[in-house]
C-alpha cells in the first residue's frame, strides 16, 4: 500500500456511518507507549532510535491484526505525501516534522494507525466512524496486549505507563471524539456548553487539533487526564458527556427546524449556490459551507446529496489531497481555483 | 573557602548535584564557575548560571544552586521544566519529590490503577495484587454497611491470605 492507494479508497473515519452519524464523525483511542531502558524519542541516539524503529517493527509482523498493514519511513516519504497521512488523521502535524528516524504503520482499512518515534516511542490509534469510542478501545486495547507480549513496555506500579510528557502518563490513553455542532453554534448554546465540557474535565479543539479554530462548526473534544481512572470508566466519561452534547444537538436542530425553517433553508441554499458556482475557494470557506449542506442533508432540505459525498469533499478539498489528484505541486492560487473546479465537478454529479 | 578548581580565588558560587540520592558539593570562584558554566551548559543552562553570578556583585552572599539529575539519561529538573517532557522513563523515579505534586495537579490524581502490562513479570505481578487487594477492601467495606457479615469475614481473609498475612479465623481486629 502507497499513500496514492489510499486517496483511492475512503477514510474510515469519514464513512458517514455509524451511530449518531449525524452528528458526530468519528471516534478515536490513542495509546502512549515506550520501551523500557531507552530514552525517549526526542533524546534518543541515532541507534536507539533506529533499535525502536526495528522493535515495533518486528512486533507489529507478528500481530494478527495489523496482517497487511503498509510500513512507511517518514524520510522516505515526499512532503506532499506526509501531508496527505496528516490530513486523514492518521498521523500528527508534529509527526511530519524531523522524519529522519519516524516510522507510521496503517492498516489497509485506516482504523489502526501506529507513529513510531513521535515523542513517544510508540503512538497506537484506533479511528471509527459514528459515536464508537467502546469499539476503538477494544480495539486498541487488544492491539496492545498483543505488543506488550513482544515489547517490555516502560511502565511503574504507581505511574503506571511512562510517557515523555506527564500529562500522557498513567493509561496513556486519550479518548476523542470529533463532531459537528451547527446548530448549536447557530442558536448561540455552543460557548455554554463547551465550559460545561471543559469544566467536566474534557478538553475543546477545533478540527485539526491544538490550538485550530472551530471551522465548519467541528469540534474535537478528549479526555484531559490519564491517570487516576481505569481506561474503561475514561472512555465512559467521554460517551456519556457527548451523548449528552449530541442529544442537545439533536434537540436543537429539530426546533429551529420547527422555528426557523425559512432561515435555515436560505443559509443551506446559499452555501450550495456558492460551492455550485464559486471558480475560487479557500478550504476555510469551503469547510463553512459544507458545514451548512451538511445540516440542510441531516435535516432532509437537501435530498440530492449524500453524507458520503460531502465527506469526500470534505478529505479531497485538503491541500494535499488536492495537488495529489492533480498530480503536481500547487501554490496556494493555484489550489483554491482547483478545488472550486473539484467541487463544480462532483456536485454537478450529485 | 577556596575554589576547587583553581585553589587560588575565594568560592563564591556553590554547585550541588544530585545524582541517585548521590550529593556532589562543587565550589568555585567566580571566574572558574563561568568557565564551568560553558561546559555543564547542556545540563542546565548557561542562562541560569549566569542569571546566578548577575548577582554576585550586588550581594556577597553565596549562591546555592542544586542540581536534579536523572542517573540513567542525565537530564535535570530544570531540562523538564524548559521542555515539558522527560529524557527516559528513570526520570519518573529520579524527580518524584517534585512530579507527585505536578501529576496531581494535571491528572487529579498521581497514582495509576487502570491496566497492568502482561510482560513487566515480578513488579507488574505484585502491582496487579495490590490493586485487587484495593478492590477487595473497597467491597469489604461495601459489605459491612450492608451488612452482609459472612461475605465480609471471607473478603477479609482472602486480603490477609494476598497480604501475606497468617490466616487466622480469630476475630482480632
Amino acid at each position: 500500500m502507497t499513500p496514492d492507494d489510499l486517496l483511492r479508497q475512503d477514510s474510515e473515519w469519514l464513512k458517514g456511518t455509524g451511530p449518531n452519524a449525524d452528528i458526530v464523525m468519528s471516534s478515536r483511542t490513542r495509546l502512549a507507549r515506550n520501551i523500557e531502558k531507552i530514552p525517549f524519542s526526542n533524546w534518543a541516539n541515532k541507534p536507539q532510535q533506529q533499535d525502536i524503529l526495528a522493535q515495533v517493527r518486528d512486533a507489529a509482523e507478528k500481530i494478527n491484526f495489523l496482517k497487511g498493514s503498509a510500513f512507511f519511513m517518514l524520510k522516505d516519504l515526499s512532503e506532499i505525501d506526509r501531508l496527505l497521512l496528516v490530513e486523514r488523521h492518521l498521523m500528527s502535524p508534529e509527526h511530519a516534522k524531523d522524519v529522519e528516524y519516524k516510522g507510521l504503520i496503517v492498516d489497509p482499512k485506516e482504523i489502526v494507525s501506529i507513529m513510531i518515534n513521535e515523542e513517544d516511542h510508540l503512538r497506537i490509534q484506533v479511528l471509527q466512524t459514528g459515536l464508537n469510542l467502546r469499539e476503538c478501545w477494544r480495539i486498541v486495547d487488544e492491539i496492545d496486549t498483543e505488543f506488550s507480549k513482544l515489547i517490555p513496555y516502560a511502565y511503574s506500579p504507581k505511574w503506571g505507563y511512562l510517557t515523555a510528557c506527564p500529562t500522557n502518563s498513567g493509561t496513556g490513553l486519550r479518548g476523542s471524539i470529533m463532531f459537528h455542532l451547527p446548530a448549536l453554534v447557530f442558536s448561540g448554546q455552543i460557548s455554554k456548553i463547551l465550559q460545561a465540557i471543559s469544566k467536566l474535565g474534557l478538553n475543546i479543539r477545533g478540527l485539526y487539533g491544538e490550538g485550530t479554530e472551530a471551522t465548519g462548526n467541528i469540534f474535537q473534544v478528549s479526555n484531559q487526564a490519564s491517570m487516576g481512572m481505569t481506561e474503561e470508566d475514561l472512555i465512559g466519561n467521554i460517551d456519556r458527556i457527548i451523548n449528552q452534547t449530541v442529544s442537545r444537538e439533536d434537540a436543537t436542530r429539530k426546533s429551529l427546524l420547527m422555528k426557523s425553517k425559512e432561515a435555515l433553508v436560505d443559509r443551506v441554499s446559499r452555501a450550495y449556490g456558492t460551492l455550485k458556482s464559486a471558480h475560487i475557494i479557500s478550504s476555510v470557506e469551503t469547510v463553512t459551507l459544507l458545514s451548512a449542506i451538511r445540516l440542510g442533508v441531516d435535516l432532509g432540505l437537501v435530498k440530492n446529496i449524500d453524507r458520503k459525498m460531502l465527506n469526500e469533499l470534505f478529505i479531497l478539498t485538503q491541500p494535499a489531497h488536492l495537488q495529489k489528484l492533480e498530480g503536481k505541486a500547487l501554490t496556494s492560487n493555484e489550489r483554491d481555483i482547483k478545488r472550486a473546479d473539484l467541487i463544480r465537478e462532483r456536485l454537478k454529479g450529485g | 573557602m577556596l575554589c576547587d578548581a583553581c585553589g587560588k580565588k575565594e568560592a563564591t558560587v556553590h554547585l550541588t548535584e544530585i545524582v541517585n540520592e548521590k550529593i556532589t558539593k562543587l565550589h568555585l570562584c567566580e571566574s572558574c564557575a563561568k568557565d564551568k558554566g560553558a561546559e555543564m551548559e547542556e545540563h542546565f543552562g548557561l542562562s541560569d548560571l549566569l542569571a546566578g553570578l548577575a548577582d554576585l556583585g550586588a550581594h556577597a552572599e553565596p549562591e546555592m544552586m542544586t542540581v536534579l539529575k536523572c542517573p540513567s539519561c542525565g537530564f535535570t529538573y530544570q531540562d523538564f521544566k524548559k521542555a515539558g517532557r522527560f529524557g527516559c522513563s528513570e526520570c519518573y523515579e529520579a524527580f518524584r519529590k517534585q512530579l507527585d505534586p505536578l501529576l496531581k495537579r494535571i491528572h487529579g490524581s498521581n497514582r495509576h490503577i487502570g491496566k497492568v502490562p502482561l510482560n513487566a513479570g515480578k513488579m507488574v505481578k505484585e502491582t496487579k495484587a495490590l490493586q485487587d487487594i484495593k478492590v477487595l477492601k473497597a467491597n469489604l467495606e461495601k459489605a459491612i454497611q450492608a451488612e452482609e457479615f459472612e461475605e465480609a469475614a471471607r473478603l477479609r481473609d482472602k486480603i490477609r491470605e494476598m497480604e501475606g498475612n497468617p490466616r487466622s479465623g480469630d476475630a482480632q481486629q
